[in-house]
């Protein structure tokens, strides 16, 4: 009895979660390695140990060396990392609310929303991006809100079909008017494009400030439900019939899926792919049930991203590549080789 | 609101003036019956008929107007938990997520007991264990829902509910996806784990003749409304069911004393034949 409980015991993010884990701290270290300044791990693990709160120790390297880890570097690597994480975590939200695989974070309209935040404040203000955030973040949010009144309000009590069609209709339209102003306002249309397409490069600890409680909030609401998340895994009748308010449920799941992506998009611009490619390469190498899934989407989103941030800069050093060209460049061909494996053709997805 | 007193005392479900209306049409009305405790109510009656609408009230999967009692209270009184504790239901067509393994999947039926946040511990998964045994599904504990076949699929399900522990089974038409043996077998599972376990099953059935065997009472549903009631002797009348289901059927009784059901054709074999030019 003891080995039929053992193999029935629940099942565990735990191995998967040490793996990725572990995968993101090499990470970490070699993109903060990598860069035109050459750096060795081990000095660039120095220099990040000095940092950490009650360890007492103190790095040999130059001032410059660690102003170069700490204060450029690092702080584009974190938020590359919370982006990642956000991204990931919102689209297994999303495909698990909707019950849909080729649901994404930006299902709802949020990447219409920010894209018109965005493109009102370069145009309006002309060249200066210190509105920028908060402009994408509401943008965003209000896409997503609108979506949701309006399905929730003309659809049925039904599945979540008719908030995802309001979605569309709704990104349509922040498109439509994003698009007027471009056509109006040419000059920006560069600066817009850039924002679109995603980058890093003018990260700094003030936007990892400025994400993170969003991220963490939205992190945690998100792992809370993970369970839940199964249960509608059945179903919307057989959920509700074990006791689920499915609807409550799908609605607190999108809000902070909502939140973080907001966040994530309102910092990095829109990168695709992420919310796709990394929950379901954790459904196929590993288990498709959402207490595997929703934590090592977080970690696993957190490290895919990283480096394909590692990959921009470096590919065509000095400039940069636009980061949703590398995510699906990088991505898609991946994406294709896991969905060949065997996991994949037992119809895991 | 205090509870109404239920008309009798052995009743665990009853219904007073359900109606159950969609957008265009009216899918039940006056419904008033009730089901004692550990009894088998089989509902029958032709596709549209209501069946499905009356499970799905009672499991307060649709908005209905009238009141629903269980163990005598109001249904739309009982917390969502509460409510599970009390009525497990099992659709005519269950979602089986094709990863899940079998000892998970049941495990989520014991939900109901455990917190919005919680998760189930060790006593929640022996449960789980039991009933794969009690089922015969041991040897598929970790075995994938994909990899199941559909009578094994029928009994997983079966043990999906019963972790829910609640008094009241609800099963529509358990038995479509089945072929003729695992069609008796599943029905003689059910009936086993309600005399077993005091179960009170409601089942929408479209087999006559296997409702007439496992029902302890039928009640025939025809255009929203409930037409005969009682046992397969007293509802079984040739002309009320060609009329009800639209249809020619001839009634026999074997030798032991059940009742057969056999649909007629209504044209003479050879009428579609096409006319000499």
């Amino acid at each position: 009895m003891r080995a039929v409980r053992l193999a029935t015991s629940p099942v565990s993010p735990r191995v998967p979660l040490l793996v990725t884990g572990l995968g993101l701290v090499v990470v970490i270290l070699v993109s903060t390695a990598i860069g035109p300044a050459d750096l060795s791990i081990l000095t660039v693990a120095g220099i990040l140990l000095s940092h950490v709160p009650l360890v007492h120790y103190h790095s040999s390297a130059s001032a410059i060396n660690q102003g170069i880890v700490w204060d450029i570097r690092l702080p584009r690597v974190i938020l590359g990392g919370i982006v990642g994480a956000m991204l990931a975590a919102g689209g297994a939200s999303y495909q698990g609310v909707f019950r849909n695989a080729l649901a994404d974070p930006y299902l709802l309209g949020i990447a219409a929303g920010a894209g018109l935040g965005a493109t009102i404040v370069i145009v309006a203000s002309s060249g200066s991006t210190s509105w920028l955030p908060a402009a994408a973040f509401i943008g965003g949010a209000a896409a997503v809100t609108l979506t949701y009144v309006v399905g929730a309000k003309f659809g049925g009590r039904s599945s979540g079909t008719s908030v995802v069609l309001a979605g569309v209709a709704v990104a349509a339209l922040f498109t439509a008017v994003q698009t007027l102003l471009l056509q109006q306002h040419a000059p920006d249309l560069q600066n817009v494009y850039s924002w679109i397409l995603g980058s890093l490069a003018a990260a700094t600890w003030s936007n990892v400030w400025l994400i993170l409680p969003y991220a963490v909030v939205s992190a945690v609401v998100l792992l809370m439900h993970r369970r839940l998340l199964d249960v509608l895994r059945l179903g919307e009748e057989e959920a509700a019939s074990l006791g689920v308010n499915t609807r409550r449920v799908r609605l607190v799941v999108v809000a902070a899926a909502t939140l973080g992506t907001a966040a994530a998009v309102s910092v990095s611009g829109l990168v695709g792919f992420v919310g796709i490619i990394v929950p379901h390469m954790v459904r196929l190498t590993t288990n498709a049930s959402y207490r595997v899934v929703m934590p090592v989407s977080i970690v696993g989103g957190a490290a895919f991203l990283i480096l394909a941030d590692l990959a921009a800069h470096t590919i065509e050093s000095p400039a940069e590549v636009p980061l949703g060209v590398v995510t699906a460049f990088v991505g898609a061909p991946f994406f294709i080789f896991v969905l060949r494996s065997r996991r994949a053709q037992q119809g895991v997805l | 609101m205090a509870a109404r007193e239920i008309e009798s005392p052995r009743a665990i479900v009853e219904f007073r003036d359900l109606l159950v209306r969609y957008a265009e049409s009216t899918a039940l009305h006056s419904i008033n019956y009730s089901v004692e405790r550990g009894r088998w109510l089989g509902l029958i009656g032709a596709n549209g008929a209501g069946k499905t609408s009356l499970l799905k009230a009672l499991a307060r999967l649709v908005d209905f107007e009238g009141a629903v009692y269980v163990e005598g209270r109001s249904t739309l009184d009982l917390s969502r938990r509460e409510f599970a504790q009390l009525v497990a239901y099992v659709p005519q067509k269950p979602e089986f997520p094709p990863e899940m393994r079998a000892v998970d999947y049941v495990a989520l039926g014991r939900l109901p007991h455990l917190g919005y946040f919680g998760a189930e511990g060790p006593r929640d998964r022996v449960h789980s264990l039991e009933l794969l045994e009690r089922l015969s599904l041991s040897a598929m504990a970790t075995r994938h829902l994909s990899t199941m076949s559909g009578g094994e699929l029928q009994r997983l399900v079966l043990a999906r509910a019963l972790a829910q522990e609640a008094p009241v089974l609800l099963l529509d038409e358990p038995t479509s996806a089945l072929d003729l043996g695992r069609r008796v077998e599943a029905l003689e599972l059910v009936d086993e784990l309600r005399i077993e376990r005091g179960l009170t099953v409601i089942s929408a059935m479209h087999d006559l003749t296997l409702a007439a065997q496992f029902a302890d009472e039928l009640a025939l549903l025809s255009g929203g409304e409930i037409v005969a009631t009682g046992s397969a002797d007293e509802v079984f009348e040739e002309s009320s069911l060609d009329f009800h289901f639209g249809t020619r059927v001839q009634i026999l009784r074997t030798d032991d004393g059940e009742l057969i059901v056999v649909p007629r054709r209504t044209k003479p074999k050879g009428s579609h034949a096409r006319a000499p030019a």
